[in-house]
């Protein structure tokens, strides 16, 4: 608790934390904008120093923070539970995959399609399930998840269990993304447009509306707000963060297959949000790197990494329930 | 006598209810502009129902709702609030975790001109002090009262035409039940209609301009407020008070 009910004003007015939890202040001061900018630029420079295999490591850290964003848009700022958010990474890479290999498209003209087909999906979902309560999305989003996955696995066009390979990297300008250094660039570049757009979300009018709709869906109501509008655009938001990180995922593994999509991926996409502290952009990159680096930290170990991982998310969990970053106040 | 006003809000053989369970059967009443108009009756007679029904929180399975001439059956809540008919549920629904202030914007939250909603943020604390003093504490962490208050607050935020308040005084010391209805006294005084669920049927017939007694979710009896509150066969069968 930050305060207690007698204390006085003027003084509340400084203690007092915004209601984001510090997120919409990521980024309000000059100061803090050069920190984000040295981040970045160390980012950059710092990477292909560390070798081959961390920049590959480190690139998959980025490709989680892109979707652990988007599913922190409907988790942490809508409030909503989806246990089945590698569907929309799927369709965004099948999306790429199929028109690229069966249909000869250019890459970039299929990321507008993988955008749309997740958007579609998302209203498919997301329309009559989000007038329902809550929970009930957890449970048709989790059969959602799986349906896309045993779909793309009995398919022809997904290439069935085998999946899709010799997936073209594509040109940009004359330069051919194809090393894994050129991929580090794309997908840390992803990252900053999805933290930026994440921040400029928070801070919007749908912002405000995903909060109250997230604190008191009733009160809201009663206020004009229209919940199940207000949750879709969450939803929708989401999914395109989903598609556009699968559409780059397809490119730059150039194979895709069904395992890439399985309900343990949409677990860890979640656990990325809940470790760093939903709806906090600097605990919900912290909660990617953590879910992505940690078995690799921890490889020496053998197979008991995994173990040790998991009873370290537990003492996490158990010692700070709403996130590893501080929010300051309970939320 | 009731007023000559015209009729703003108005109720037709209204049913609704949850589930398989019928809360209402036919309910019609009428609500005038610039009355208060109180809803009584024993717990589970249909009056919180009633409310909902209006603000289309619950969906009315037949019979009419009018207000201003428009039918609100089959609207969304949200639209229902925007029309202008505006919903203080039971419980307050104060949002924990955000500050008082917060609270009160979002009740400003469809008003699009900024210099509006200023004047409605100013207006509701000079009506309620405590809440300037306190607008930066958690909502939440205010007493009772403060939260009615702040609850009041927020709805005028949005500008009413017509209040729809369930039972304010809720929970509330006795003071404080005077001080809220004082309050919506004074709110109807500056324009704004009100129609008020309240267990305290004595105080609520004092205040208001008529009343409607329900019971077992059909209207009972209905009369200018004066005589039902005159009538001690009506408070001692119906309302319990």
């Amino acid at each position: 608790m930050a305060l207690e009910p007698g204390s006085p004003g003027p003084q509340s007015v400084v203690s007092r934390p915004s209601a984001w939890g510090g997120l919409g202040l990521l980024l309000d001061t000059p100061a803090k904008r050069a920190a984000a900018i040295v981040v970045i630029l160390a980012a950059m420079v710092a990477a292909p120093l560390l070798g081959p295999y961390a920049v590959v490591i480190l690139t998959n850290a980025l490709l989680y923070t892109i979707l652990a964003l988007g599913l922190n848009i409907v988790v942490g700022y809508a409030g909503l539970l989806d246990l089945g958010y590698a569907a929309f990474f799927a369709v965004g890479a099948y999306s790429v995959g199929i028109l690229t290999t069966v249909f000869g498209w250019n890459f970039w003209a299929t990321i507008p399609v993988a955008v749309l087909a997740a958007v579609c999906a998302g209203i498919i979902i997301g329309g009559p399930t989000l007038r329902l309560r809550s929970d009930y999305l957890a449970i048709v989003t989790l059969g959602f998840g799986e349906i896309v996955r045993i779909a793309a696995r009995n398919l022809q066009i997904t290439g069935a269990a085998s999946g899709i390979s010799g997936i073209e990297q594509p040109w940009l300008f004359g330069w051919h993304i194809a090393g894994s250094t050129d991929f580090y660039y794309v997908f840390l570049l992803l990252a900053v447009i999805g933290i930026f757009v994440s921040v400029r979300l928070a801070r919007s009018r749908l912002g405000r509306a995903w909060l109250y709709v997230r604190h008191d869906e009733d009160a809201a109501e009663a206020m004009g707000i229209d919940r199940v509008r207000v949750k879709l655009a969450a939803y929708i938001i989401g999914a395109i963060y989903g598609a556009i990180g699968g559409a780059f995922f397809a490119v730059n593994f150039t194979a895709i297959s069904p395992q890439s999509f399985s309900f343990q991926q949409s677990t860890l996409f979640l656990m990325a949000v809940i470790l760093g502290g939903m709806g906090k952009i600097p605990g919900v990159i912290l909660g990617a790197f953590i879910v992505v680096l940690g078995p690799e930290l921890l490889r020496d170990l053998g197979s008991f990494r995994y173990l040790v991982f998991a009873v370290g998310l537990l003492l996490i969990m158990l010692f700070r329930p709403s996130g590893i970053w501080p929010s300051g106040a309970k939320r | 006598m009731r007023s000559e006003a015209p009729v703003v809000l108005s109720l037709k053989g209204v049913e609704a209810g949850y589930g398989r369970i019928r809360a209402l059967h036919g309910i019609d009443l009428e609500v005038r502009a610039g009355e208060i108009v109180t809803l009584l009756g024993a717990n589970g007679a249909g009056k919180t129902t009633t409310l909902k029904t209006i603000s289309g929180l619950v969906r009315a399975t037949a019979g009419s709702v009018t207000f201003e001439g428009q039918e609100l059956v089959g609207r969304k809540a949200s639209d229902i609030a925007r029309l202008g008919v505006v919903h203080v549920p039971e419980g307050r629904h104060v949002l924990r975790g955000l500050s008082v202030r917060e609270n009160l914007e979002l009740g400003g939250f469809t008003v699009a001109d900024p210099k509006l909603r200023r004047e409605r943020l100013e207006h509701a604390f000079s009506l309620f002090p405590i809440l300037r003093e306190r607008q930066h504490q958690d909502g939440s962490l205010l007493s009772g009262g403060e939260q009615q208050m702040l609850a009041i607050g927020r709805a005028l935020m949005h500008g009413p035409k017509v209040l729809l308040l369930d039972e304010p005084s809720m929970g509330l010391a006795p003071k404080l039940v005077l001080e809220t209805f004082r309050i919506i006294r004074d709110l109807n005084q500056t324009g704004v209609t009100i129609l008020l669920v309240e267990q305290n049927a004595r105080l609520a017939l004092k205040l208001a301009d008529y009343g409607y007694v329900l019971e077992t979710g059909a209207v009972r009896m209905a009369g200018d407020a004066e005589t039902l509150g005159a009538s001690t066969s009506i408070v001692e069968a119906y309302l319990g008070a």
